[in-house]
């Protein structure tokens, strides 16, 4: 039980640093901390638009949360969250575009879903066989991926994808789509209830699994896994590959239930933003959707007070948010 | 296509591999450094975007380009403080340390960016150093600093030192020395290096623009692994990185039929491939991401 009071007090420090830290941009900007954080609060929560914005921008984090926490669970980091996102996104939108026009919801929906966790998988998949195979640091392909990645995609859109003069793939079929919640003219879709299942899910197969066991045993210790037999190498491989499958599944919630197409730059950032949900969550599968939530807040609030602080304030502070659960984390092993 | 192998000969390319290969070279410098002393150095590119913005911005405010040069430096090394601090007083996380830095860089650059010019894309249009490379005093401070930290890794006692506690910090320890200077020592001087580096990218075009080191931390971190962690190697590692930097800048201004997308990633992909085929990770300190004893 002390493990979660400790996991609670880290998260709380974190946010309390955090917003120590905002406050302060905010006197930096010129304006007063107080009036700042009430106006970014309201802007988010006061009015069904701006809650309904809020589960919508926590929809793809929790993907991308659960994309880091998993393998993170076996031993390693998965910072290609960006990249796979991306890939993720570009295998729904050309599979549900490419359905006939008259598909049902119940195979156009999996279909894209699939292929969505395909394309995220595979890049996750070589990232982590790379790294047991050659020994190569996973953080350094993943990122290096993710800028390949951003330029395949561009080249592929330009040469076959894109529409007209515009970045943008063709529309998907109306089985693929996912429907609106219909919050107050919000983008908030049916994928919310798909971030609640994976988060879910997730947790189940942590808690109660053998593959959830082993990926501890590998993360734990890879030599004592070893030993007692388990197989380290495909246990690590194999959750790099359901971390960018998750990641892949963010991408398919902005094709599937907002812009129904890919276009480039979408979801641009979520898969970066995942690493720090993970770490406020510190790996607890269900508390990623209260992380991710937090994130969305502060994110949607912070487009609402754009005005008076620049908005670019989110990307500090969740770099503030991972260095003080570091700090947190590395207190607590020492101790 | 001989055309482009011709003016791959000229003195002008050769100079453009050594402008576009510098932050490359010293953030690799740096980042052996950092690693040889025992601490994971991620946050290359937190130096190098830091180190840019900081040297755009004070040649800006102050009209001097030499204390831009001095500004790249110093904010190499607060990047490096706070790694310092989390690795070796607080005992974190020294990958997840260097991410939070990098996204960090970002944020906080474009937040400044709008808090003072009330646009966070790019600094105000500056009158750096201009593309040339001789007359550059940014090229002479790399080889300078190339030449003290290759020597002076092999030759000084505190090359010696640094060496030792990346490899048995216990032994250094016993011996009386404390670990954790001699890693801040690493750590700081790394980091006024790799912050020179970000001053060469703002000063050798109009000023910062964000995002502007793209990567090349990470690249040059796989220039410091392939090499061995031996800083000469890992510097013309980087020259050869810079080379094909250069060659597809080159290739798209010529249009060499190659798609222009594709052509951009062509130092993101060598450095993926080089890594892949690699032999593993010969010659990585012992002590490498392990806390301080």
């Amino acid at each position: 039980m002390s493990r979660g009071l400790d996991r609670a007090r880290a998260a709380l420090i974190a946010l309390l640093t955090a917003t120590a830290a905002g406050s302060l941009l905010m006197i930096l900007a010129g304006a007063a901390p107080a009036a700042v954080w009430r106006a970014l609060v309201a802007s988010a929560l006061g009015d069904g638009y701006g809650v309904g914005q809020v589960l919508f921008r926590a929809t793809p984090l929790v993907f991308t949360g659960l994309a880091v926490a998993v393998p993170r669970r076996a031993g390693l980091f998965n910072i290609g969250g960006e990249g796979q996102l991306a890939t993720g996104a570009l295998a729904a939108a050309v599979v549900a575009a490419g359905l006939p026009a008259d598909v049902s919801g119940w195979v156009a929906v999996p279909a894209a879903l699939v292929a969505a966790m395909a394309g995220g998988g595979m890049l996750g998949a070589i990232t982590g066989a790379l790294r047991v195979c050659r020994g190569t640091h996973e953080v350094v392909v993943a990122i290096l991926l993710n800028f390949i990645v951003a330029g395949v995609m561009l080249w592929l859109g330009n040469r076959w994808l894109f529409v007209g003069e515009a970045t943008r793939t063709a529309t998907i079929v109306d089985g693929a789509t996912l429907p609106s919640l219909g919050l107050a003219g919000s983008s908030a879709s049916v994928s919310v209830v798909g971030a609640v299942l994976a988060a879910g899910v997730v947790a189940w197969v942590f808690a109660r699994t053998t593959v959830g066991f082993t990926w501890r045993a590998v993360g734990t210790g890879r030599a004592a896994a070893r030993a007692a037999g388990l197989p380290v190498r495909r246990a690590q491989i194999s959750a790099m590959a359901v971390g960018g499958a998750l990641a892949g599944l963010a991408g398919a919630h902005f094709v599937l239930g907002h812009k129904h197409a890919f276009e480039t730059g979408l979801g641009r950032g979520a898969g970066f933003v995942g690493v720090a949900v993970a770490l406020l969550a510190q790996g607890d599968a269900l508390a990623m959707i209260a992380s991710a939530l937090v994130f969305a807040i502060l994110a949607q609030g912070g487009l609402g007070v754009a005005a008076t602080v620049p908005k670019e304030m989110f990307d500090v502070l969740q770099a503030v948010v991972m260095l003080v659960v570091a700090a947190s984390l590395g207190r607590r092993a020492r101790r | 296509m001989t055309a482009v192998l011709v003016s791959l000969l000229t003195v002008g390319f050769a100079a453009q591999v050594v402008r576009i290969a510098i932050p490359y070279v010293l953030a690799a410098l740096g980042g052996t450094l950092a690693e040889r002393s025992g601490v994971v150095d991620l946050a290359l590119e937190a130096k190098l975007l830091l180190g840019a913005f900081a040297a755009a911005v004070v040649t800006y405010e102050t009209g001097s380009i030499a204390l831009g040069i001095v500004a790249a430096a110093a904010a190499g090394v607060a990047v490096a403080a706070v790694q310092a601090v989390w690795s070796l007083h607080l005992g974190a996380d020294q990958v997840v340390t260097g991410i939070a830095l990098n996204l960090g860089a970002y944020g906080v650059t474009r937040y400044l960016l709008g808090v003072r010019y009330g646009q966070g894309a790019n600094s105000p249009r500056i009158d750096g150093l201009g593309v040339g490379v001789i007359a550059s005093p940014i090229t002479w401070l790399a080889a300078a600093a190339a030449a003290v930290i290759v020597v002076g890794f092999t030759w000084t006692r505190l090359g010696l030192r640094v060496r030792a506690v990346g490899e048995r910090p216990e032994a250094v320890a016993a011996a009386g020395v404390s670990v954790v200077r001699v890693r801040w020592a690493a750590l700081v001087i790394g980091g006024a290096v790799a912050g020179l580096g970000g001053a060469q990218l703002s000063l050798s075009t109009d000023g910062f623009v964000s995002e502007m080191s793209g990567g090349r931390g990470y690249v040059a971190l796989v220039a410091v692994i392939m090499s061995g962690w031996r800083p000469g190697r890992a510097a013309l590692l980087c020259l050869a990185f810079g080379c094909a930097d250069a060659l597809q800048v080159q290739l798209q201004t010529q249009g060499a039929g190659v798609p222009a997308e594709l052509m951009q990633l062509l130092p993101y992909a060598t450095a993926l491939v080089l890594l892949a085929v690699w032999p593993r990770r010969a010659g990585q300190p012992s002590a490498l991401g392990k806390p301080s004893p």
